[in-house]
């Protein structure tokens, strides 16, 4: 059998399907894992980075506190954490807090970066303008800013969804849920099916995450801005 | 609740495991970074390559690394060339992306200028795209480096023989072990920040003339300048 028709026979096994290791099941762990991991990535990183965007103040302590925060193994932030959290609280399941927060240390750069590039790289001129007609700091930063960088914010936002849905399976190598399981497992039991199936869920997940933030950054885009797209998006993120 | 003991007993094996880390990182950033150089000049001069090639890369990112390394176990075993092909298909990503903008951003004057005076396409190639690029070039290996240095880690899934310090880290988990866990954690973590450090300097250093911060990111690359 090839890898091909051992991946659909693991997929379409109705067993698979149910029960508390079923698909839907890890589906569902998967997606609250990095959902929660992305809230609080973008919590913590999308005012900051808006601020020092708008403010042009501490650029270079945010940006290159970020890029070190970068350099940081999931594996091992999870394994640091790991300890804490199980002498913490043993029953309660806190364990799979450890992962969550290596996930949003994985998140915040991207997102925080991006928000910055996004406002810092809003023309001048244009906030003259906006100036000039009397607008006030919160009007400019709502009505004329924010509209204009949406791409770049997006752009953030969407690398640091597709690296956190991809990283969330790191987890299941410390026996927390998630698609990563059928990963963890598939290698402890030589099952070629089992870990493509769950190569297969990842990147539908990523697709589907992707396509999400697409349509977001669609409907947020000002429409003079999206006719301009090919031109802008050249200059702004290559 | 560290057992500082143990620690002193196992220093040697933090020595070997460090350099087999460094060793394993080393190989696919350097294998990446031909191969990518390859592929940047080739989609930069062949214009329609280039959609394709930053496409297929951009795909390459989404395959979570522990996928990886378990679908090659049943084409390659347990050999070093399951460790290698998965992190030196990562590091093309950002390699690729970054020597391609490394050479895109060159003013077309500059370019003109050099075939001007005479020079041929080789010339041109060596004499004045590559050093113009080297900022975006040396900030693409930094991220290559550093992220590497963290994919080793889960190679640890792969058995004793690979994992550099990442073995430390499921081996203590496994005995329940945090003294053991955190003797590969710790270290792998400062490994990659003093990497980053390291060559976060090496890029300032061959850059003085520009204040610019340039944020690169695999999917993502803003260049973004103080204003």
């Amino acid at each position: 059998m090839n890898i091909v028709t051992q991946t659909a026979t693991w997929l379409s096994d109705p067993i698979h399907w149910s029960g508390p290791n079923g698909i839907p099941v890890r589906l569902f762990e998967h997606v609250i894992i990095s959902g929660v991991s992305l809230v609080i990535a973008l919590v913590i990183a999308l005012p900051i980075g808006l601020y020092i965007g708008h403010t042009g103040r501490h650029t270079n302590f945010a940006v290159n506190s970020a890029n070190l925060w970068r350099a940081l193994p999931s594996l091992a932030v999870i394994a640091i954490v790991l300890p804490l959290t199980t002498a913490l609280d043993p029953q309660l399941g806190f364990k799979v807090y450890p992962t969550v927060l290596a996930m949003v240390v994985l998140a915040v750069p991207p997102i925080l970066v991006n928000a910055y590039a996004g406002l810092a790289g809003v023309d001048r001129d244009i906030l003259e303008a906006a100036r000039g007609q009397g607008m006030s700091a919160p009007q400019i930063l709502g009505r004329v800013e924010l509209p204009l960088a949406v791409p770049v914010i997006a752009t953030g936002i969407r690398s640091a969804t597709i690296q956190v849905v991809a990283t969330a399976t790191l987890g299941a190598v410390f026996g927390f849920g998630g698609l990563g399981r059928y990963l963890v497992d598939g290698i402890s039991q030589n099952d070629t099916g089992q870990i493509m199936g769950g190569v297969v869920l990842v990147a539908v997940l990523v697709v589907i995450a992707e396509l999400l933030i697409a349509l977001i950054q669609r409907a947020l885009t000002p429409r003079g801005l999206l006719l301009a797209t090919t031109t802008s998006a050249a200059q702004s993120s290559i | 609740m560290l057992d500082f003991g143990w620690m002193a007993d196992h220093i040697d094996e933090l020595a070997y495991r460090t350099i087999q880390h460094i060793w394993l990182a080393g190989i696919a950033v350097g294998i990446g970074f031909l191969i990518s150089f390859a592929l940047a000049v080739l989609a930069v001069r062949r214009r329609a390559t280039y959609g394709p090639i930053l496409a297929v890369s951009d795909i390459l990112y989404t395959i979570p690394s522990l996928a990886l390394f378990a679908a090659l176990v049943s084409v390659t075993g347990i050999t070093l060339l399951t460790v290698e092909i998965p992190l030196t298909m990562y590091t093309l990503v950002i390699f690729v992306r970054n020597i391609a903008a490394g050479f895109d951003n060159i003013p077309a004057d500059v370019l003109e200028a050099a075939n001007g005076l005479g020079f041929t396409g080789r010339q041109r190639l060596w004499r004045v795209e590559v050093p113009l690029a080297v900022p975006l070039i040396v900030a693409g290996l930094r991220l290559a480096t550093v992220s590497t240095l963290a994919l080793v880690t889960v190679t640890s899934i792969l058995g004793d023989s690979f994992g550099g310090l990442g073995f430390f880290i499921l081996e203590g988990y496994h005995r329940s072990f945090p003294t053991e866990l955190y003797f590969g954690a710790v270290p792998s973590i400062l490994l990659a920040l003093a990497a980053d450090l390291l060559l976060a300097r090496l890029e300032r250093r061959l850059t003085p003339w520009s204040r610019e911060t340039v944020v690169a990111d695999p999917t993502t690359l803003v260049r973004t300048s103080e204003i």
